[in-house]
């Protein structure tokens, strides 16, 4: 494209990695504050009250609590760094095997999701554009701001009433997977974890779409089409859709970003062995090393999305390509 | 809006004065668990034998004065920070506003149970929670708002005049940012009300045997094919809770908007 951004752009694009980078190791540092340097000792938190003063001793020697901050916090990080995540304090067993199929089988949801609910709200939006303020619009309308007031946990419940429990008995409400087993062969439960990750994502996605759309048919360019008597067909394919596509590719990576917040809630209602049931357990056990892996996880996947959302935003959109001078 | 409004009066009403009408008290065993609904209990019995409908009825307190205080507190420091920084600039702006970058580097969610990790679940603990979760988000709106406040003549006029940084953010830019700071508001209540029924549903919330919707729907939910009231019916209380309350601030934003489209977007106030 245009040669002499270029150079600019390369300049902001490294500036933005940077900074997406700093704040991950911010983010670590944060993690290790929030779990480390607690306000009680861990080691007790863990134990419980009655535990004798010699094994929360030799738990604050084992989690090495007895050093000094910073040389904890680099300790820390080496091991991360290096793949050693550490131990669980409740089963004992390595972190790293403890998320691994577990971050896959999140991942599955959250991609799958993400496959569906960006070109349908396209599709939607683009729909709900073209015949503005007409009934498919007005009806939309409603129906997104009814979905954007529901929590995902209430979206999800409902769900597993209408179609699983009480209304009907079509779909399965809860997901039993064994460890290691592939989501993707038990399609059929799937389809209700991933029905809400996308009712909840739809209308925020269809109504930036919707936006655009409505903005490239106002726009001069679409008129002059018009009047040189290109056909409404063409003019809808070749410039409302080419154009709805921006606010699509940027909106998928924010879709993306909301899943991953997504999957903590939804997961939960279904039972779905993957990093957000993993999170609550560890919670509510004091897991630390495991909070911390997978908090880790959780904001690293944030920040990516949400960086990859700036960049195409800015790759795609031409007004904004000399940004970064 | 009408509709908005008729929803959330409805709920709030309930909560209110609910607890008058509760048949039985909230914490009382009147028959066997998971029982269906019978003249004694109305809505069925839950997971321990209590009755369903005097838990709905008590249930909804600590939702809204969490939500409340949460967001109240949440949209206030957050605004703080977001105008301080827009204000001051420079090295200040810097450190506050790459600070809330690092707090929005997690989905909200995952900050909060992260946060949940460091406390004990206390009651009185979740507001704040809550509002942590949205200083950062806050501060980013206000930060945007404020700025455009800022380059402006008054606020030019009034460092002039020497007045201290802490006049200017209250009595210059606060009131030229108050109308996106009440919408903010408007729609963090209603996600705040979602993230303290969440919270009692992930059982980093309200714990037994307090009356929660949130927490109602964590209990029964191993019952639902048995016994489904006990969970529709605190999750329909709380689906119409946050549906009125964003229809009502979807209102206020459309309102403001059209009344005065400056509010939304200053450029110029002759002083």
């Amino acid at each position: 494209m245009d040669g002499r951004f270029s150079g600019s752009r390369r300049l902001w694009l490294v500036r933005r990695l940077l900074l997406g980078a700093a704040v991950v190791l911010l983010v670590s540092v944060l993690v290790f504050a929030a779990t480390q340097v607690l306000p009680g000792d861990p080691a007790r938190a863990v134990l419980g009250h009655d535990a004798t003063p010699e094994s929360v001793a030799a738990l604050r020697a084992e989690l090495g609590l007895d050093r000094p901050l910073i040389s904890q916090y680099l300790a820390w990080l080496g091991h991360i760094v290096t793949g050693d995540l550490g131990q669980s304090l409740v089963t004992r067993e390595p972190v790293a095997a403890l998320i691994g199929d577990r971050t896959i089988n999140s991942a599955v949801l959250v991609v799958i999701s993400a496959a569906i609910v960006v070109p349908l709200s396209v599709f939607v939006g683009a729909l709900a554009g073209r015949r503005r303020d007409r009934k498919f619009d007005k009806a939309m309308l409603v129906v997104t701001l009814g979905l954007t007031a529901l929590p995902e946990a209430i979206i999800a419940l409902l769900l597993v009433i209408l179609f699983s429990t009480s209304v009907l008995r079509l779909l399965p409400g809860t997901v039993l997977l064994g460890p290691g087993q592939n989501p993707l062969g038990q399609p059929a439960q799937l389809v209700l974890p991933v029905a809400a990750l996308v009712l909840g994502v739809l209308p925020y996605l269809s109504r930036l779409v919707r936006g655009s759309v409505i903005d490239v048919y106002e726009s001069e360019y679409v008129r002059i089409a018009r009047l040189k008597g290109v056909p409404e067909r063409v003019v809808l394919r070749r410039h409302v859709l080419s154009n709805a596509l921006v606010p699509a590719i940027q909106g998928t990576a924010l879709a993306l970003a909301y899943l991953t917040g997504g999957v903590v809630v939804v997961e939960q209602v279904f039972n779905y062995p993957g990093l957000g049931t993993t999170l609550v357990d560890a919670v509510n056990n004091r897991d630390f090393p495991v909070i911390q892996m997978v908090c880790l996880v959780f904001a690293a996947c944030y920040v990516i999305f949400n960086l990859l959302g700036d960049v195409l935003t800015v790759y795609v959109t031409p007004r904004l390509r000399t940004a970064g001078q | 809006m009408r509709i908005g409004l008729v929803l959330t009066g409805l709920i709030l009403l309930i909560i209110a004065i609910g607890p008058l009408l509760a048949p039985h008290s909230h914490s009382a065993i009147v028959g066997a668990p998971y029982q269906p609904p019978s003249s004694l209990a109305m809505l069925g019995t839950d997971y321990l034998g209590e009755d369903v409908l005097s838990r709905v009825l008590e249930g909804g307190r600590s939702i809204v004065w969490v939500s409340f205080v949460g967001t109240l507190l949440g949209v206030g420091v957050g605004s703080a920070i977001g105008m301080t920084a827009a204000y001051s600039g420079g090295v200040v702006d810097e450190v506050l506003m790459r600070a809330m970058d690092v707090l929005r580097a997690f989905p909200p969610m995952v900050l909060i149970l992260l946060l949940v990790s460091m406390a004990q679940a206390e009651l009185a603990l979740m507001p704040l929670i809550v509002a942590i979760a949205w200083v950062p988000q806050v501060a980013r709106v206000a930060y945007g708002a404020a700025k455009e406040v800022v380059a402006r003549e008054f606020v030019e006029s009034a460092e002039t005049l020497g007045a201290s940084r802490l006049r200017i953010v209250r009595r210059e830019v606060l009131p030229n940012v108050m109308t996106p700071l009440m919408v903010e508001f408007g729609l963090r209540l209603t996600w705040s009300i979602g993230i303290v029924t969440t919270m009692s549903f992930l059982g980093v919330g309200l714990q037994p045997p307090a009356a929660d919707w949130g927490l109602m729907i964590r209990e029964n939910y191993q019952g639902l094919a048995l016994q489904p009231w006990g969970v529709v019916v605190p999750a329909l209380c709380v689906a119409a809770f946050t549906f009125g309350t964003n229809l009502m601030a979807e209102g206020f934003a459309r309102t403001v908007a059209r009344v005065s489209p400056a509010a939304e977007t200053p450029k110029e106030v002759t002083v």
